[in-house]
This record gives C-alpha cells, sequence and structure tokens, in this order.
C-alpha cells in the first residue's frame, strides 16, 4: 500500500523535482570552483569536500531513487561501505599520525 | 561390492540435476547452481592437489638441515605458489564455491540463486585466473611469497610477478561475484516463511563471509593494480626512494588479506555448525549468538590488519590499538566454540566420519585460535614474528580449521550431491588419519617457531638441532597426504559403487534434506513453506504422535 | 497492485523468480552491492590519496595548480548534465515514452563522450608538459602555493601525477564500460524491449552512470583544487 502511494506521488512531479537536483548540482559545481580560489586555510579542503558530499548524497537520493526506495537495505549497503571505506582510511591513518619520526 | 547390483531400476529414470541433460555443454554452459558447485568442486580439488605438491617438496626440502633437494630460488618458488595456489584458489572458493553454491539456494527453498548466469561467470573468471596462474607457474613462477611485499616485488624480483597478481586479481573477481550472489539470494530468494531467525547457521555464516568477500577483495584487487604499475612505471607509491611508502602496501594488503582468513573460516564455521546438531541429535545452543557471532567475526576482521605489521615499523600507539582490537575477534569465535561445546552436551552423539571431521575442527580450530591470541599480544608477537609458530598457527586455522570443515562438508552433503552413500568405515579411517597426520605436521613447527626457525629458509644447517622436529613434520606431511588421498579415491568410488542413499540418510533437519538425493534442477517439486525453527531435532527425534502437535 | 495481471504473459521473467517485482528487486540489489564494492575499489587509490596528501601538501598543491582546473570544473557539468539525461530516460521507460527514452540514452553517450574528449585533452596537455610519469618526467622549478621562494619536489609531485592518472584513468575506464552498457540499452531501447513493467536493465544501468558520476564529483576537489587560491 505503501508503495502505492509513493509511485503514485513520483508520478505527479518527478521533473520538477529532477531538474531542481540537476540545477544545484550545477550551482555547487560553480560555488566549489570559486571558494577554491578564496584564501580560507585550511576550511579550502574541508569546504571542497563538504560540498562534495553533499553533491553525492543528492544523487544518490534524487537519481538514484534512494529516497523512495521502501527498501531500508539498499540504504545499509550504502552505510556499510562507507563505514568500512572510513576503516580502512581511519585506521591506515591512524598509523600515519602517530608516528613520533617522519 | 555385491551391493551395487540391487540398486532399484527407478531410482535412476527419476529425472534429477544429474541427468537431465547430458554432454560436456550442458556442463559448461550450465546455469544450475548445483552443476557449478560440481565445476568448482573439480577445479578446487585440482589446485589443491598441485599446492599440495609443492607443499610436499618444501617438507621433503626440510627433511634435512642442508638444502640439498632444490635450489634456493626454486624454494623461494615452492613456497611462493604453494601459499598462492592455496589461499586463491583453493581455501578462498573451497566451501562457499562448492557447498555454498549447492546449499545456499537449497536451504532457503530457492530454485536457484538470484543470478545464475552471473555464478556462471564467477566459475569461468576462476577457471581463467587459474590457467594464467598455471601458465605463470610453468613458465618460470613467482617468489615474493604469496605476500607480495613491496619493495622486492616492485623493484627487485626478476620471477612473473604481474602475471601471478593478472591471475589473483580476476580470481578476486570470481570471489565478489560468488559473494554478490549469496548476499542477494539470501535477501530475496527465501522460501515463504523462512525468516531471518529460521535460516540454517550454515547461510548466516555464508552471509557474513559475503561480506567480506564484497568489502575486502576490492582493496586487494586495486593494491594489486598499484603494485603492477609501480612495478612497470616505477611511479613511487610504494617506493621510499621516490617518496613513496612501502608500509602503505602492508596496510592495504592486509586490509583484504587478514579478513580473507573469515573468509575461510566461517564458511567451515557453519558447515560444523550444521554437522553438530545433527550427530548429537539437539538443537543448537544459543542460535541467535552463534548466527551474530559470525557477523561479528566479519565485522571485527576488519579492525585487526596490522597484527601482521607490529615489526614492520608502524607506529606503537597504533600498534597498541591493532593489538587490544586483535583480542576483540577472539570473543565471538570463543562464543561459537562455547556454544557447539554445550550444543553436545547431554547430546546423543553419532561418531560417523562429518562428526569426527567436525571434533577435528572443534579442536585444531581452538589451538589455532588460542595461538592467535599469543601473536596478537605485542610483545610475544616481536619473538615470534616470521618463525614457524606463525606458521603453525595459520596453518591449524586454514588447514586444521578451513579443510576439516570443508571435508566434514563433503562427506555430511555427499549423499545429497551425488545420490550415493560413501563408504563409512573408510571414511572414518580416513577422518583420524587427517586428524594425526595434522598434528603431526604442524605440532611440531610451533615447537619449532617458538625455538626460532624462522619460516621461508631453505637451510638451516647452522642450526641440526632443528632437524628431528623437522622430520616429525615430514612425516606428518607424509600421513595428511594420504589422508587426503583417501577421501578422493572413496568418494569417487562411491559415485559409481556406492549404495543408493535416501533423501535423509542422516535424519537431518533443514530444507536441502527434504528434497530427493539428489535434487531435481529445480531443486523442490513444489515451492516449500516453512513452519518451522531451524535444528528441530527433538522435534524430528518425538514419538509420531508428538509430531501431530502444530509447531510454529 | 496490477502485478499479477503481467506476470503470466511476462517474457523477461526467469524461471527462478516468482514474480518480476521479486527479479527486479534482486537486480537493482545486486546492482548497489556490486557499487559498495566499487567504493572500496576506489578506496585504496583514495588511502593512498591520503596519506601523500597529508605528507606532501604543498607539492600536491604545486601539482594541482598545473592542471586546468576550469577543464575539470566543465567535464564535472558534463557529467552532472548526463546525469540528469540518464534519470530522465529511466523515466522515459517507465511511462512508455520510446522516443524519449532513445533520445535520452542517446544525449547520455554524447556526453559520455564529451567528458572522454575533454580529459583526453587534459591528457594531452599534461604529456605535452612532460607531467606524465615516467622518464620523461620534469616539474622542475614549481613554486609552491602559499610559500614564497619554496620550490614543488619532483618527485612527489610525480606521486601525485601518479595517482591523478591511477585515479582519473580508472574513472575513465569506468566510463567506457558504462558507455558499453548505454549502447546495449540503446539497442534494446530501439528493439522496444522496455515498458513500464519492465525496464530494470535501464534503472540499474543507470545506477552505474550515477555512481560513477558520484566518483568524479569527489575526484573533481580532490585532484583539481587542492591548493588554488593565489
Amino acid at each position: 500500500m505503501a508503495d502505492h502511494s509513493v509511485s503514485a506521488h513520483s508520478k505527479s512531479s518527478p521533473l520538477k523535482l529532477y531538474f531542481g537536483v540537476w540545477a544545484t548540482l550545477l550551482l555547487l559545481t560553480y560555488v566549489t570552483y570559486r571558494v577554491a580560489f578564496l584564501e580560507l586555510g585550511p576550511f579550502n579542503s574541508v569546504v571542497a569536500l563538504v560540498i562534495a558530499a553533499i553533491k553525492a548524497t543528492l544523487v544518490a537520493l534524487f537519481f538514484m531513487h534512494v529516497w523512495r526506495a521502501g527498501e531500508k537495505f539498499i540504504k545499509a549497503v550504502i552505510l556499510t561501505s562507507l563505514f568500512f571505506l572510513l576503516l580502512l582510511l581511519g585506521l591506515t591513518m591512524a598509523d600515519y599520525m602517530t608516528r613520533p619520526w617522519s | 561390492m555385491s551391493a551395487t547390483n540391487v540398486v532399484p531400476q527407478q531410482q535412476f529414470e527419476r529425472e534429477t540435476y544429474l541427468n537431465k541433460v547430458y554432454g560436456m555443454w550442458s556442463w559448461l554452459l550450465t546455469t544450475d547452481h548445483k552443476r557449478i558447485a560440481l565445476l568448482y568442486l573439480i577445479s578446487i580439488t585440482f589446485f589443491f592437489f598441485i599446492g599440495g605438491f609443492f607443499a610436499l617438496l618444501i617438507r621433503l626440502e626440510l627433511l634435512t638441515p642442508a638444502g640439498d633437494l632444490v635450489q634456493a630460488d626454486t624454494y623461494n618458488k615452492l613456497f611462493t605458489q604453494h601459499g598462492m595456489v592455496m589461499v586463491f584458489f583453493f581455501l578462498i572458493p573451497s566451501i562457499p564455491a562448492v557447498l555454498g553454491n549447492f546449499l545456499v539456494p537449497m536451504m532457503i527453498g530457492a530454485k536457484d540463486l538470484a543470478f545464475p548466469r552471473i555464478n556462471l561467470l564467477s566459475w569461468y573468471l576462476y577457471i581463467i585466473g587459474g590457467v594464467i596462474m598455471l601458465h605463470c607457474m610453468m613458465t618460470g613462477g613467482v617468489d615474493t611469497g604469496w605476500t607480495f611485499y613491496v619493495p622486492f616485488s616492485t623493484n627487485y624480483t626478476n620471477t612473473k610477478f604481474v602475471e601471478a597478481g593478472i591471475a589473483i586479481f580476476i580470481a578476486g573477481f570470481s570471489s565478489i561475484l560468488t559473494g554478490l550472489n549469496f548476499v542477494v539470494t539470501i535477501h530475496r530468494m527465501r522460501a515463504p516463511g523462512m525468516t531471518w531467525s529460521r535460516l540454517p547457521l550454515f547461510i548466516w555464516a555464508h552471509y557474513a563471509t559475503s561480506i567480506i568477500q564484497l568489502l575486502g577483495t576490492p582493496v586487494i584487487a586495486i593494491t594489486i593494480v598499484l603494485v603492477a604499475c609501480e612495478r612497470a612505471l616505477h611511479l613511487g607509491i610504494f617506493d621510499p626512494r621516490l617518496g613513496g611508502d612501502p608500509l602503505l602496501f602492508q596496510h592495504l594488503f592486509w586490509f583484504y588479506s587478514h579478513p580473507a582468513v573469515y573468509i575461510m573460516i566461517l564458511p567451515s564455521m557453519g558447515v560444523v555448525t550444521e554437522i553438530i546438531p545433527c550427530f548429537s541429535r539437539k538443537r543448537i545452543f544459543g542460535y541467535s549468538f552463534v548466527a551474530f557471532s559470525s557477523i561479528a567475526i566479519a565485522v571485527f576482521g576488519f579492525l585487526v590488519w596490522a597484527h601482521h605489521m607490529f615489526v614492520a615499523g608502524m607506529s606503537v600507539y597504533a600498534g597498541l590499538v591493532f593489538s587490544f582490537l586483535s583480542y576483540a575477534v577472539a570473543v565471538p569465535s570463543a562464543i561459537k566454540v562455547f556454544n557447539w561445546t554445550a550444543t553436545l552436551y547431554k547430546g546423543s552423539i553419532h561418531y560417523d566420519a562429518p562428526m569426527l571431521y567436525a571434533f577435528g575442527f572443534l579442536g585444531l580450530f581452538t589451538i589455532g585460535g588460542l595461538t592467535g591470541l599469543f601473536l596478537a599480544a605485542l610483545g610475544i608477537n616481536v619473538h615470534v614474528t616470521d618463525t614457524y609458530f606463525v606458521v603453525a598457527h595459520f596453518h591449524y586455522i586454514m588447514v586444521g580449521g578451513a579443510v576439516m570443515g570443508y571435508l566434514g562438508g563433503i562427506h555430511f552433503w555427499w549423499p545429497k550431491i551425488s545420490g550415493k552413500l560413501y563408504p563409512e568405515g573408510w571414511a572414518r579411517l580416513a577422518a583420524l588419519i587427517v586428524f594425526l597426520g595434522f598434528n603431526l605436521t604442524f605440532f611440531p613447527q610451533f615447537v619449532l617457531g617458538y625455538m626460532g626457525m624462522p619460516r621461508r629458509y631453505w637451510d638451516y644447517s647452522h642450526m641440526p638441532e632443528f632437524q628431528v622436529l623437522n622430520v616429525l613434520s615430514t612425516a606428518g606431511a607424509t600421513v595428511l597426504g594420504v589422508g587426503y588421498l583417501l577421501p578422493m579415491i572413496y568418494l569417487l568410488w562411491s559415485m559409481r559403487y556406492g549404495k543408493p542413499a535416501s533423501d535423509n540418510p542422516w535424519n537431518a533437519a533443514g530444507l536441502e534434506w527434504k528434497t530427493s538425493s539428489p535434487p531435481p534442477t529445480d531443486n523442490f517439486k513444489e515451492e516449500p513453506v516453512v513452519t518451522w525453527e531451524a535444528y528441530n531435532y527433538e522435534e524430528l527425534d518425538a514419538p509420531p504422535q508428538a509430531l501431530e502437535v502444530p509447531v510454529g | 497492485m496490477g502485478l499479477h495481471h503481467e506476470e503470466e504473459q511476462h517474457p523477461e521473467l526467469l524461471h527462478h523468480f516468482a514474480e518480476p517485482e521479486q527479479q527486479r528487486n534482486a537486480a537493482s540489489l545486486g546492482m548497489w552491492v556490486f557499487l559498495g564494492t566499487e567504493i572500496m575499489f576506489f578506496g585504496g587509490m583514495f588511502c593512498a590519496y591520503l596519506l601523500y596528501r597529508h605528507w606532501y601538501f604543498g607539492d600536491f598543491g604545486a601539482a594541482s595548480k598545473s592542471i586546468d582546473a576550469t577543464l575539470g570544473a566543465a567535464n564535472t557539468a558534463v557529467l552532472i548534465c548526463s546525469s540528469l539525461t540518464v534519470v530522465l530516460a529511466v523515466w522515459a521507460a517507465q511511462t512508455a515514452r520510446r522516443a524519449l527514452l532513445l533520445a535520452m540514452l542517446c544525449v547520455t553517450m554524447l556526453f559520455g563522450l564529451a567528458f572522454l574528449g575533454i580529459k583526453g585533452y587534459e591528457y594531452y596537455q599534461k604529456f605535452e608538459e612532460h607531467h606524465v610519469p615516467g622518464p620523461s618526467f620534469s616539474f622542475e622549478n614549481v613554486p609552491v602555493p602559499g610559500h614564497p621562494g619554496e620550490y614543488a619536489n619532483p618527485r612527489h609531485a610525480q606521486i601525485y601525477f601518479s595517482l591523478y592518472f591511477l585515479m582519473t584513468g580508472i574513472h575513465a575506464l569506468h566510463m567506457i564500460v558504462g558507455l558499453g552498457i548505454f549502447s546495449w540499452l540503446l539497442l534494446m531501447a530501439w528493439g522496444g524491449r522496455f515498458t513500464p513493467a519492465y525496464h530494470t536493465p535501464v534503472e540499474i544501468g543507470g545506477l552505474y552512470w550515477h555512481f560513477v558520476d558520484i566518483i568524479w564529483i569527489f575526484l573533481f576537489p580532490l585532484l583539481y583544487l587542492i591548493d588554488r587560491h593565489p
């Protein structure tokens, strides 16, 4: 039943949503490009990565339809993969960041 | 021998997955998970004996302290290829690709895996990888050790590392596709009523294994790409002279290769969890603990990789953390061992061959696991790094654990796979020989290692006092070789001369025993509906009137 | 739900699935799980990138500055547009608009080719400037941004360019695979194989394309925008 109402909803206005997301993505690309030329110290990387994460989330949620996927497991797959990616990066860097030499 | 003549004729006429179609192409182009399992069975057995042949040569060389049987270079190639063949072409596909392929759909009441053609593709990738590996070995081989550490593999070795790397890369994708198929199948293809808490624990173990295959294998794949590029172009990513860090390679390598140990052992645990309740005639003790400990092992397995690098020059603080985390992975493993033992308690235990293998698994895995705790301890690890202690430890897990479980599973499901009974007496004898031979081979290596004999040395003439233990080990390897040859002979024999098996010769629980032996192509005549819990042995063994009571 | 009417005459239903819904879910789940492995595949390179960027930040900044960020931004825009056309293609398949489906598949592939073209031009520039790692690599006297008088260490810059070529190269390889998938989708769509009831290949092909887009969304700031400000 829930599935039915969601698909009915998505039939009414997906185009508006798709074009809106597309415009936001282009805007964010422009913003990230311009901000890179400003002097923000360490925050240049932070801003660039946050914008990239927002863009990736938008693509996943609305273009890849995670938003209306009734399937919780798909979200679990994404989060699990990201968690293990963070494990790889985090525990590896835990070695490099705590070396008294180098 | 006379028993073969009394096979009823209609046994042959019933349509099974084995006799539905004939001919080579009906096998090479099959999408039936059961036939693909048999294709895998044949191919991994082939590679098992190749790897075993190398092992025998290694043991022969070590019979005497002097390096007299082979040259030093040849010895390096022997242990490298023994490791690569056994790890990537036997152990990792062994239980998932053979027993898992055969049983996962049947245990959950499905007609096939979710992606049968991808399943076939995974076998072909395995074969392509295997052929490249064989070609590599026959035209010169590799001498990097199966761990192919940089900078030796990138800058110094003049053997065929890239070819071996390509073989492992391709075989890795075969493993990924198997894991992908299992995850989707377990999520999507369960029969009505087959809830998560009713799944056999074999399925839970394979689900956990698939997680590791899916998340770990891509990392070794990209690592091989990086090493190959580094070797070809000298980019500097792993080369300290160019600003790179060789330890980065070890991090990436062990991020996969430590969890890969759990790819080998988890399915074996799944097999044992099926065998022990059946031959104790009891429900498994602590179902949900066993189920979630499989998942916990898969997750914790990813947190401990750097205990392979304690002496490699990484940060001491990180070493402490990884040492602690390595202990953590012992907890779910111990939970499993306790639950198996508790299942045996007050059970009516039958000492059939699969159960003997399961007992062997229990003992050997426990020794292997406890010596793993030695190695997780930072201090002892420094003492025994790269000695035979390590070799003995991981052989107790990977041969004592994984191969015992594999053989136990092959025997347990052989009636279902082939439709024939294997000769029980021979099988018990073989299980005993394997157990004794294994201990004779590898227990002396613990002592050797603790006394300081380094691994990968082909000549120990400066330490002749090591010879006695090495002779014991080599003698054990010979016994072990006989123990492995025996099942191959009598199982092949039973395919032709064995007594026909009934649908459920062990009176075991589980959906795979509810269909005929061997099963029809679609596994079940009609889609099963599950209304009972897993391992309902008390109900199965109850007197008939008790069966009238509605269950579930 | 209407599904039961369709399943009887459904030619695409494989024998081992009970109903089209199960088959569709299995396929999309399979693609998602595969994309999870892809995250880890790229993860190994991200790990190497993270370490060396941390160690050699100045050299990475100098090397990153030698790459044309405008081309990178243009390529990002191209891929975002292609993602839009992919999602429109899926919508067209869902709503039985065959002409739109064909058009969107074609436009997506054109965007993909445009991306590869721009990428190729960028590689050509790097080749001309001797920034391709190897014997002819040269990165002498390039100032480190923000540190006047300091020059980038060519060896460390070579690590940056190695990672640049590996990451963008493997990404481009994924684009080429994507173009292959979309050619096949185009053939199937041309043959009228997709209906509102059955268009799973368009959906999961689309998932793959979006994923490759997401990887690029991260590669763009990580490789092109490390230390741009003057």
